[in-house]
């Protein structure tokens, strides 16, 4: 029974892998598409819709402000009769710009991409596929699915993609979805290929609450680290293309002119990776509770508690490089960068060959 | 505010210097100046002045950053190279692996890479940074916690979400304010109203409000906290001790005092009075493990070790210690760490006199638990003897005649034995480990190289020793639970500074910290323009939209139509 049930679980995550594949295509199809439409001299907004030159015009004799610019900076004056759906949360829509361009229906008859649609859509069909086929796991297995290498990938990816929908419903993010789509369908091909294994009891170790806990927070917190990587990663492009300036037409990447300036990518990521930063803390603390049960110490500088250690402290760095002086912008973005990378190497390196008291990886 | 001079909020104080002709001496790519550039213009400094330019370097951003990234940098190498603290067997064999790089790295610390100067250096470093950081901030929150909001500035128009309305005929400028007043204060701003003549004889009412505070009370909690976690487990560590111990099933008894531990390592303060009398005595071990034939067989599924404890004027009590749940007592915490198998052997004289019983733990080398163990013979006997076991719970033959286990539970119980004579080195007062022995003074009498066949026990059965030595019997083989016992009186306080820590850092991210203001010009023709602006003190995403609602919440409420709240 347990077997048939795993066995479920795979197909389903084929599946998922399969549609992720065309979402990545759909993403990939809206860049080039946008790249197209910016060499022809259009205006392609932050959400992929395209105004000819006239009809720009005609948004802005309207009132509103142009679709092209993302540059939505919170210290930017805005005009009389901003936008008052203000929305609570933690992400708001912006200002003017966003709001426009979700109000753009007034005279401007903007193209929405196709294309950027589908791949919403399929992301969507392969988030709720992969999500079945992690709960087929977790009931196979009469436990939570995250409790060796293979069912972490399963669950970290559904997180990082769970958290994308939710967010891309808050601020536009659409964007990112080659490099999320693309993201996820890498870890779940080393992860199916490498870290497969099947339904297996927990070992007496892992019997714990705090592993639902604290494995969930610190894969919950990785989901924001990666969303954070992608726009931080995009920034530092987009601070090139501004750096080298309009005569941009030498960088290859023109759909860039498209997307949100490198300040406002910079202070999306910013708070998408404090989001992941408490997360982290909490996973640090959860941890150390959990290792004073399991083995008697909160702390013992285990490779896998330095690991989490020098994360948390690399991101702390890097909300101290913002607040500092002559570190905004993109020497912060690096350090971000790099505390993703120490991310992925935690996860896909420490685990399998570090050894420590953390052997859990199910390999 | 007083936060460090780099921090992106202060006031540049490159400008400052470059006023004044002198050169910012920071050399950063960005241009920014730090802090200390207006004392470095200055022609001389004196002692103090050196001192007060390396504290401020000190406790600058750039300090904090760079210590931050050292710490994370410092902390890798602990990672690669196994340490003694965690793994000391693996230190033991990187030394041999590794005889010539290994000396070196001990000499720089690497094997003890989280006591080891350079990063104890960096962490103080961090810490000492942190505090003169903190105790100026605190200082200078607490009086902005006292003081009012600061004047409304002259001109409203260069500030975030500034909107611009005329006011419905007939509105008194110092009674919208008021309004607009009350409504700031219900949204948990702290509010005051300043009025001032205008220009041809308007007058100007304005209200200036600001929120937020927490914002900084969590910063300053979250790093207050921090301090706290460093001192509590420097201190506290002191105070506590942990020691290991093995115990045997059906009996073996553990008393809590000194010279009942295997190992045992005191904090520094550590006395033995602290020691709280109590025993604890391994009624029963059981390790349950994974039957079904598929990938798992084998795999641990439950270890349970039944122990009866008595406090000292207490009954006795049974209790169970299993691996995520220690048991509390007399002080201490008594985890269940490990487990493995103790033959019990004993060997008798030519006579038939016994000269050595004992029940000995084997370490165990395998997910099937192979085990390895030595059985040392020092008395009552010709020569003095060792012997190097072997002990496979369920014992099965490979294809070219090695043994080893299918299966971690004792199915098939097989004993063997490679047996030494010689001098043990018992007697020369260096303490040699239970676990091992050293066979390079020893001559080999069984297996391996001697043609002579291992000795082979299962349960119950005894054998002659070589050259007549005497005999040797396995009558049967316990369990035992390697048991760790750990005394920490501050581990409660580090919790609750960590958590205090976590509450900190949620407040100072996401409580937005903002000025807002709203101004009525009221002109000599009676007619009233009201203008909205807002400041954001550090990361506020939502600052435009909350002003815009204001203004919109406003209006309506000045129109006479009651809204309802939200939170500006
Ligand atoms: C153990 C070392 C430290 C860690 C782990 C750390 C961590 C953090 C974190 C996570 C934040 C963001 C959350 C918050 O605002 O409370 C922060 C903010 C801040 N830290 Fe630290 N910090 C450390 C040391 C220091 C030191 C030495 C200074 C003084 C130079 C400092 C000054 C600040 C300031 C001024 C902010 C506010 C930044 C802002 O305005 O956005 N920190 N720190």
């Amino acid at each position: 029974m347990t077997q048939t049930i795993d066995e479920y679980s795979v197909f389903f995550l084929y599946a998922a892998m399969a549609v992720y594949a065309f979402a990545f295509i759909a993403f990939a199809l809206d860049l080039a598409r946008r790249s197209a439409q910016v060499g022809a001299g259009n205006e392609v907004g932050v959400d992929g819709s395209v105004t000819t030159r006239e009809r720009v015009l005609e948004t802005v004799g309207a009132g509103g402000s142009s679709a092209v610019s993302g540059s939505v900076a919170t210290a930017a004056p805005v005009g009389v009769g901003g936008s008052g759906a203000a929305r609570k949360g933690l992400f708001s829509r912006g200002g003017g710009a966003e709001a426009s361009l979700s109000a753009s229906g007034d005279g401007a008859v903007t193209k929405r991409s196709l294309s950027l649609r589908l791949g919403v859509a399929f992301t969507l069909i392969g988030f709720l596929l992969e999500l079945t086929a992690d709960v087929l796991r977790g009931i196979a297995a009469a436990r939570v699915p995250w409790a060796n290498m293979y069912e972490f990938s399963m669950t970290g990816t559904v997180l990082i993609v769970g958290v994308f929908l939710v967010v891309i419903t808050r601020v536009d993010l659409r964007f990112l979805g080659t490099f999320i789509t693309g993201l996820v369908l890498i870890l779940l091909g080393v992860s199916t290929v490498n870290y497969y294994v099947g339904v297996a009891p927990l070992p007496p170790a892992l019997q714990s609450a705090w592993l639902v806990i604290h494995v969930f927070v610190a894969s919950l917190g990785t989901a924001f680290f990666a969303l954070g990587f992608a726009l931080s990663a995009i920034q530092l492009v987009q601070y090139r293309r501004e750096a080298i300036g309009a005569g941009a037409r030498t960088l290859k990447l023109k759909f860039m002119a498209s997307l949100p300036d490198s300040k406002r990518l910079e202070n999306l990521a910013y708070r998408v990776n404090i989001v992941g930063f408490v997360f982290w803390t909490f996973t640090l603390i959860a941890g150390a509770v959990w290792a004073e049960r399991a083995w008697g110490r909160y702390w013992g500088w285990d490779t896998k508690e330095v690991w989490t250690f020098i994360i948390w402290v690399i991101y702390a760095g890097y909300i101290h490089a913002r607040a500092t002086r002559g570190w905004r912008g993109s020497r912060s973005a690096v350090l971000a960068i790099i505390g993703f990378a120490a991310v992925l190497f935690n996860f896909g390196i420490v685990n399998v060959f570090f050894h420590g008291l953390h052997s859990y990886s199910g390999l | 505010m007083s936060r460090p001079s780099d921090h992106y909020d202060s006031p540049d104080p490159a400008l400052a210097t470059r006023a004044r002709g002198a050169a910012s001496d920071d050399g950063s790519s960005s241009g920014a100046g730090d802090g200390s550039s207006p004392d470095i213009a200055q022609p001389r400094l004196g002692v103090v002045g050196w001192l007060r330019w390396f504290w401020r370097q000190l406790t600058s951003m750039r300090t904090a950053l760079f210590l931050l990234l050292l710490l994370a940098l410092a902390a890798v190498p602990g990672s690669l190279v196994p340490q003694r603290a965690a793994d000391p067997n693996g230190v033991t064999q990187y030394f041999v692996d590794n005889p010539d790089l290994a000396p070196i790295l001990d000499k720089v610390q690497a094997f003890d890479v989280y006591t080891s100067v350079w990063f104890s250096s960096i962490y103080l470093l961090l810490f000492i940074s942190l505090v003169g950081c903190v105790i100026p901030r605190a200082k200078h929150h607490f009086d902005a916690l006292r003081a009012k909001p600061p004047r409304t500035p002259a001109r409203l128009s260069r500030l975030a979400g500034f909107e611009q309305r005329a006011a419905e005929p007939g509105t008194n400028g110092a009674e919208a304010i008021e309004v607009a007043r009350g409504m700031l204060r219900k949204a948990g701003y702290r509010a005051v109203v300043f009025t001032a003549p205008g220009k041809n004889g308007s007058e100007i009412t304005s209200v200036s409000a600001e929120r937020g505070y927490a914002r900084e009370t969590g910063n300053l909690v979250f790093h207050a906290a921090l301090v706290g976690i460093l001192i509590t487990v420097g201190v506290g560590g002191g105070f506590g001790f942990s020691g290991q111990r093995v115990l045997v099933e059906n009996g073996q008894t553990f008393v809590n005092t000194l010279s009942a531990f295997d190992s045992f390592n005191p904090g520094r303060f550590f006395s033995e009075s602290s020691l709280t009398p109590y025993s604890m005595k391994l009624d029963k071990f059981t390790a349950t493990y994974e039957t079904k034939a598929d990938g798992a067989f084998g795999q641990p599924l439950d270890y349970d070790a039944a122990v009866t404890t008595q406090e000292q004027g207490g009954s006795e009590q049974q209790s169970d210690i299993k691996v995520n749940s220690p048991l509390r007592i007399g002080g201490t915490d008594v985890y269940l760490l490990g487990n493995g198998y103790a033959p019990t052997v004993t060997v008798k004289d030519p006579t038939g006199k016994v000269v050595f019983t004992d029940s000995i733990p084997f370490l165990p080398q395998d997910a099937s638990l192979t085990s390895v163990g030595v059985v040392k013979v020092p008395d009552g006997l010709s020569q003095q003897l060792g012997m190097i076991g072997f002990f496979y719970p369920t014992q099965a033959v490979s294809t070219t005649g090695a043994y080893y286990s299918t299966y971690p539970d004792d199915d098939y119980p097989v004993l063997t034995l490679n047996v030494y004579q010689g001098d043990l080195g018992l007697n020369g007062g260096t303490p040699t480990s239970v676990y091992s022995l050293d066979t390079d003074t020893l001559s080999q009498l069984t297996g391996g190289s001697t043609g002579v066949a291992s000795i082979e026990l299962k349960p119950g059965e005894s054998t002659a020793l070589p050259n007549g030595l005497g005999t040797i019997s396995f009558d049967n083989v316990a369990r035992y639970a390697s048991l760790d016992i750990h005394h920490d009186p501050t581990q409660g306080y580090v919790l609750l500074f960590a958590s205090l820590a976590l509450l900190g850092l949620l407040i100072s991210l996401f409580i937005p910290r903002r000025r807002v203001w709203v101004k009525a010009t009221e002109r000599a023709d009676g007619s009233v323009t009201l203008e909205y602006a807002g400041l954001a003190r550090g990361e506020d995403p939502r600052l435009v939209p909350a002003v815009a609602d204001l203004a919109e919440r406003h209006a309506k409420l000045l129109a006479g139509r009651a809204v309802p709240e939200t939170n500006a």
